[in-house]
C-alpha cells in the first residue's frame, strides 16, 4: 500500500515561503508528476514527502499515518536523485544493496534481492562494476535499482532524466513508466519537462510559486485548464492568449486557443488576419508564427505539410468549441 | 602546433631552465658523493684522504644510527596518526555551518604559518616549561607535580609540537575534501537508512581515502627531515632519545666536525627516504588512482 496525502503542507526557509499550503491525495499505485517552472517548489515538496526537509506546517499522511516526525528511512519511500547520487566507491551490487545492509538483512537475502532487482533492470552483467565504469543510462538504472530493491510504499523521482541525452531520455521515460506499472508502486515524479509530465503521469500536479494550480489527469489539464498559468504551461507550442475585443465578445477577459485549434485560411476574411513571420516545416507538422497586428504574435499548428512561407498573409479562425475563456483573475470560466 | 619546428623551438627555449635545474641538483649531489668517500674533518684541515666506503661503515655501525632511525620512524608515524585521527573530526566540525566560520577556520589554520623554530620556542618556554609553563601551572592547579616534558618524555613532547604544526595541514586538506562530498549522496544514504555512524563509515571515510593518502605522502616527506623543533628544544637529547636521522647528520657535521661521515649519512638518508616512499606508494598509493 502506498497512499500519500498532504494536508495544508507549508514550508518556509526563514521569511521565504516556498510551499504555501499544499493539499493533495495520491492514490495507491498511481503515477503522479509534479511539474512547474524552476523555482516553483516542486523539488521542495518532494523532499518534504521524503523527509529530507521538515515541514513548517501541515500533515503528510502515508497510508493514513502522519509521518512528519518520522525520519526518511522509516517512511518506507525511496528516492532517485537528479545526480543519481551513487556511492562511487561501491560496486553496483553494493550500491543497490546498501539500504538492505543498513536494514540489517542477512547477506544471502541481500544478494538474492539485489540480483532480482538487477535482472529486472538488465544490470546483471554490471553487478561488480563501479559506477564510474557505467554509462549515463546504466547509472540511472542503478539508481532506480537502489530504489526498487527496498520494495518501498512509494518511489520519489527528482528530475531523474534531466542528465541524459534526448534519445536516451525518451527510452528511459518508457522504461520507468513500464516498470512502475509492472510493480504497481505509487510514484511521485518531479520534472520541469511538460512532455515527460504528459506522457508518464496518471495525474499531474501543476505547481507555480509554491501553490498547486491544478491537479488532474493529463488530458483534463489539456482540455480544461483551470487558469491561465496551467493553460500556458501545458501544451506545446504554447496556447495563444487574446485579450480585448475578441475576448469581450465571448464574455471573457482573456481567451485562449491552442495552436492546433486554429484553422489556417489563405487570404480569408474571417477570423484573425495577419502576416506570417516565421514558418517551420517539420514534415509531420507545420508551425506558423503569425504577426496578427493588435492581437500580437499567434502560433498556429497544421498537421502535415502546408506550403506557406514568411511574408504570406493568412487568416486564423479559432475552433469555437475549443476556445478557453478566462476571467479578470485568470481563472477559467466554465459553461 | 606540434610541428617539428615548434618542438625544436620549445626544446631550445626550455633548455636553459632545465640545464640550470640539473646543475642545481647534480653539483651538491656529486659533491656529497665525493665528500662521503674522504676522511674529511674540519678539526684537521688539509688532511683529506680517500677512504672508500669507510665513512658509510662508520655511520651505519654507529649505535646512534639505529637509535635515530627508530626515532625518525616513531616521530613520523606518531605525527601521522595524530594529525589524521584529530584532523578528520576537526575537519567535520569545521564543515558545519556555525557563526564566524571563516574566522574559526583561519585560526585553526594559523599554526601552519608559524615558523618551526618559533613554534618550538613557544612550546618550550611558554607551554612546556616545568617552572613557568602553562602546563606546569595547570598541573599545579590540580595539586600534581609538573611534568618536565623535555626530560621525562622528550620524544612525546617533540611529537606533540610537530603534530600541532601539521594538524592544520591535515585538517585543511580533509576539509576541502569534505566540502566536495556530494550532498545528494549523503541524502541518499539517509534515505537508505544509514545513521550518523554508518554514514560516516560507508560514505564519508571512503570519500576521504584519497585526501588521507595525500596527507600521508606529503607529511611523510616533510616529517622525515624534522630538525628545527629538535634543535630548539632538546638538542637531540637526553642522550639520543630525540635524535632523528636529520639531527644525527647535523651533529656529525657541525658538532663532531666530520664532514665525510655526515655526507655518508646524508646519502643514507636519501636511500631511507626512498625506501619509505616506495612502501608508502605501494600501501596507500593505489587510493590515488582515479
Amino acid at each position: 500500500m502506498g497512499q500519500i496525502t498532504l494536508q495544508g503542507v507549508q514550508k518556509a526557509f526563514g521569511p521565504v515561503h516556498i510551499i504555501k499550503g499544499a493539499d493533495l491525495d495520491i492514490a495507491d499505485g498511481s503515477f503522479v508528476v509534479f511539474v512547474g517552472p524552476s523555482g516553483c517548489g516542486k523539488t521542495t515538496l518532494l523532499r518534504l514527502i521524503a523527509g529530507l526537509e521538515d515541514v513548517t506546517d501541515g500533515r503528510i499522511l502515508i497510508d493514513g499515518k502522519n509521518v512528519v516526525a518520522v525520519p526518511p528511512a522509516k517512511r518506507g519511500l525511496s528516492m532517485v536523485f537528479q545526480s543519481y547520487a551513487l556511492y562511487p566507491h561501491m560496486s553496483v551490487r553494493g550500491n543497490i544493496g546498501f539500504g538492505l545492509k543498513m536494514a540489517g538483512l542477512a547477506k544471502d537475502e541481500i544478494n538474492r534481492k539485489v540480483e532480482a532487482a538487477a535482472a529486472t533492470l538488465n544490470l546483471t552483467p554490471y553487478l561488480d562494476r563501479k559506477p564510474r565504469e557505467l554509462s549515463g543510462g546504466q547509472r540511472q538504472r542503478v539508481a532506480i535499482g537502489r530504489a526498487i530493491v527496498r520494495e518501498p510504499k512509494g518511489f520519489l523521482f527528482d528530475e531523474p532524466l534531466s542528465n541524459l541525452d534526448a534519445a536516451l531520455r525518451v527510452q528511459m521515460r518508457i522504461e520507468v513508466t513500464r516498470l512502475q506499472k509492472q510493480l504497481g508502486t505509487t510514484a511521485i515524479y518531479v520534472t520541469h519537462d511538460q512532455v515527460e509530465a504528459m506522457t508518464m503521469a496518471d495525474k499531474i500536479v501543476v505547481l507555480n510559486a509554491g501553490k498547486i494550480e491544478q491537479y488532474g489527469s493529463p488530458l483534463e489539464l489539456y482540455e480544461k485548464p483551470a487558469n491561465l498559468f496551467v493553460a500556458g504551461f501545458i501544451g506545446s507550442p504554447k496556447m495563444n492568449f487574446v485579450t480585448g475585443e475578441s475576448a469581450l465578445q465571448r464574455g471573457a477577459a482573456t481567451i485562449g486557443v491552442r495552436p492546433e485549434h486554429l484553422k489556417i485560411e489563405r487570404d480569408g476574411a474571417g477570423g484573425w488576419p495577419g502576416t506570417i513571420a516565421v514558418a517551420e516545416h517539420l514534415g509531420s507538422d507545420t508551425f506558423l508564427y503569425v504577426d496578427a497586428g493588435p492581437l500580437g504574435m499567434l502560433t498556429a499548428r497544421y498537421i502535415g505539410e502546408l506550403s506557406l512561407h514568411a511574408g504570406d498573409r493568412v487568416s486564423l479562425v479559432p475552433d469555437p468549441a475549443r476556445i478557453h475563456r478566462f476571467n479578470e483573475a485568470g481563472n477559467a470560466i466554465r459553461g | 602546433m606540434a610541428t617539428k619546428q615548434t618542438q625544436y623551438l620549445a626544446r631550445s627555449l626550455l633548455a636553459p631552465a632545465v640545464g640550470l635545474l640539473f646543475i642545481w641538483m647534480i653539483v651538491p649531489l656529486a659533491l656529497t658523493l665525493y665528500f662521503s668517500t674522504l676522511h674529511y674533518s674540519l678539526l684537521d684541515p688539509g688532511s683529506e684522504v680517500f677512504v672508500g666506503l669507510e665513512n658509510f661503515r662508520y655511520f651505519l655501525t654507529d649505535p646512534a644510527f639505529i637509535a635515530s632511525l627508530k626515532n625518525t620512524l616513531v616521530l613520523v608515524g606518531s605525527v601521522l596518526v595524530l594529525t589524521i585521527l584529530l584532523g578528520i573530526p576537526l575537519a567535520m566540525l569545521l564543515d558545519q555551518p556555525v557563526v564566524g566560520r571563516n574566522i574559526v577556520r583561519l585560526m585553526v589554520i594559523a599554526p601552519f604559518f608559524v615558523m618551526p623554530t618559533v613554534s618550538a620556542l613557544v612550546w618550550k618556554n611558554l607551554l612546556m616549561h616545568p617552572v613557568s609553563g602553562l602546563f606546569a601551572w595547570l598541573t599545579k592547579l590540580f595539586g600534581l607535580t609538573p611534568i618536565d616534558w623535555f626530560n621525562d618524555v622528550p620524544m612525546f613532547a617533540i611529537i606533540l609540537i610537530v603534530a600541532w604544526q601539521w594538524l592544520p595541514f591535515a585538517t585543511l586538506i580533509l576539509l576541502t575534501a569534505l566540502q566536495s562530498l556530494d550532498e545528494e549522496q549523503k541524502e541518499a544514504a539517509e534515505m537508505d537508512g544509514a545513521g550518523g555512524l554508518s554514514s560516516f563509515i560507508y560514505i564519508t571515510l571512503p570519500h576521504l581515502a584519497r585526501p588521507i593518502t595525500v596527507v600521508i605522502l606529503i607529511e611523510t616527506i616533510f616529517l622525515l627531515t624534522v630538525f628545527a623543533e629538535i634543535f630548539v628544544t632538546t638538542g637531540g637529547g637526553p642522550g639520543l632519545q630525540t635524535t632523528n636521522i636529520a639531527f644525527l647528520i647535523y651533529s656529525q657535521a657541525l658538532i663532531q666536525f666530520d664532514v665525510g661521515s655526515a655526507s655518508a649519512g646524508g646519502l643514507v638518508a636519501v636511500v631511507i627516504a626512498n625506501i619509505v616512499a616506495f612502501f608508502l606508494v605501494r600501501i596507500v598509493g593505489r587510493n590515488l588512482e582515479a
